[in-house]
């Protein structure tokens, strides 16, 4: 296997961007990339695009082969591109199947982008459309909605650990200043725990501030074999882990709901593949789809013992500053949560902090990142480990 | 809420908590599965009527419902572990206040939901608390 190194990053604006389409967004980050890291359109030998439910959003499957085209990467040059779908995963399983292409020698220069356009249906039929990563059968049909699986892994974390809504809502508070510093980000005004607490009741314990928005956007990254990556780029980023790991579908058929097994086994292979621990990691961006989606992540990904999420974040350890900064970008709560581009920015932000590129959000002398991307309520977990050196 | 085959292939499971059991390593399942998780190939599948009582493992009151459960709102949902091993997600009727982490609760046939005023109206399983009190 050959080593693989991230050599062109760039997301678009985060938000509800009405005037613009799913096609329209993933090529201003496909070509933002490719000029970001100094390549053209013949040297591209295949694009994968995270993308979850275009058939529910715009209507539109075969999203692979629209990119190719719109990136003018088919009529003339005939890229193979192919989508990859993992619920809100699809973007870091699109990541992982570009670098296993290039790792493996199949391919050279390979983009790896993700996207969602979600403001084109109502908010209703956008939350039916996501409750479509859990259960449908036996999850859905029982009147489970999204928010509602998260509050109940929630409920017994508060119940079992004593974490409270007030650690919760630090989470969201955490990640809205740090969203604030960050010019892409969907929502860029600090709030306070009083306003997360104050704001709607979606699922009990889990009001609508601790839940992550509807957004479009989309993300790209370009990625080299490392050999030639300092070719196109000073500043490579190299990849040293990516991990996957599955759980079962349904959240009830979990051996304990207050842990993700995925995220614990797909972290098990990544620290193993790069030889690296927690301790070792500078920075990182968690899936916080829900703040207690992030409780759980630091504890599961070994940054915080279990059932002491709540109270690593309330200490500070997780802001910009602390022991181990936490979704720099804003996270998915406030940077938006576009979901097939999520996995992707996560690495865009993660590339952009190493290269010490994050302006007012920079983590100083991050050498080491981490991104943790999730599908579902913890089906399916995916991990990267990035590092300045090779 | 869903197409009518879809439900409709799971009547019984839906109505009854028909599930699954395997012979060989003694594994229950609800929802039912065909294939054992444990012995893979080697397991024998066979059906089994569940008891219909459990406890309640964690649960949310849902303020902004699902598809197809806007007029029941607020609603319980949560996490039941039926007695014989297996969980599942069911809402559980009663006054929200009084559920519990633990809390003993028992099946019920009742009304799931509907596809609006003309549509088909589904039925199947709810719980209610076991202990009268």
């Amino acid at each position: 296997m050959r080593d693989v190194a991230i050599i062109g990053v760039k997301n678009t604006k985060f938000g509800e961007l009405w005037e613009r389409s799913l096609r329209d967004i993933v090529v201003e980050a496909g070509i933002g990339a490719i000029q970001d890291a100094g390549v053209s359109g013949k040297d591209i030998s295949a694009l994968y695009v995270g993308n979850m439910s275009g058939g529910r959003f715009i209507e539109q499957e075969h999203i692979g082969a629209l990119i190719a085209d719109y990136s003018g990467l088919s009529k003339n040059l005939h890229v193979p591109a192919t989508r990859v779908e993992a619920a809100c995963a699809s973007g870091g399983l699109a990541l992982r199947q570009a670098i296993m292409s290039v790792a493996s020698g199949y391919s050279d220069i390979v983009v790896a982008a993700g996207a969602e356009k979600m403001t084109d249906v109502g908010s209703e039929e956008a939350s039916s459309a996501l409750a479509a990563a859990a259960d449908r059968e036996w999850e859905g049909m029982a009147g489970a909605t999204f928010p509602g699986l998260y509050a109940m892994i929630a409920r017994l974390h508060m119940h079992r650990y004593g974490t409270t809504s007030e650690q919760l809502a630090e989470v969201a508070v955490k990640n809205h200043k740090n969203g604030s510093l960050n010019p892409i980000a969907q929502y860029r005004n600090r709030i306070t725990v009083d306003d997360v607490l104050n704001s709607i009741m979606v699922a009990d314990p889990l009001h609508i501030y601790d839940c992550s928005p509807i957004t479009d956007g989309a993300s790209a990254v370009v990625l080299a074999p490392a050999d030639v990556a300092h070719k196109y780029t000073d500043t490579p980023i190299y990849i040293k882990a990516t991990a996957q790991a599955s759980d079962t579908i349904a959240l009830h058929d979990r051996r304990d709901i207050t842990t993700l097994d995925a995220t614990v086994m797909a972290a098990k292979r990544a620290y193993s593949m790069a030889k690296l621990g927690p301790e070792d990691i500078d920075v990182v961006e968690v899936h916080d789809c829900f703040t207690i989606a992030e409780i759980c992540a630091i504890e599961d990904l070994g940054f915080a013992e279990k059932g002491k999420g709540g109270i690593v974040t309330a200490n500070g350890e997780t802001a910009i500053g602390g022991r181990i900064p936490v979704n720099t970008s804003g996270g998915l709560k406030a940077c938006g949560h576009p979901v097939g581009a999520t996995g992707i920015k996560q690495a865009v932000e993660i590339t952009t902090q190493l290269r010490g590129e994050a302006g007012k959000r920079q983590v100083d002398g991050a050498e080491y990142g981490m991104t943790h991307n999730v599908g579902g309520s913890g089906a399916t977990a995916v991990i990267h480990i990035f590092s300045r050196e090779r | 809420m869903s197409s009518v085959p879809r439900f409709w292939r799971s009547l019984g499971s839906r109505y009854n908590l028909e599930g699954t059991r395997c012979k060989e390593c003694g594994e229950y399942y609800y929802p039912p599965r065909n294939f054992c998780v444990n012995c893979r190939r080697g397991g024998h599948i066979e059906p089994y009527n569940f008891k219909g009582t459990g406890e309640i493992i964690s649960y949310t009151i849902i303020h902004t419902a699902a598809e197809g459960f806007e007029g029941q709102t607020p609603y319980t949902l949560a996490i039941i572990q039926l007695d014989e091993g297996p969980s599942l997600t069911s809402q559980v009727i009663g006054d929200p206040e009084k559920i519990h982490i633990g809390m003993r609760v028992r099946s019920v046939f009742r009304k799931l939901g509907e596809d609006g005023e003309r549509g088909m109206i589904y039925y199947g399983t709810k719980f209610v608390p076991a202990d009268p009190e």
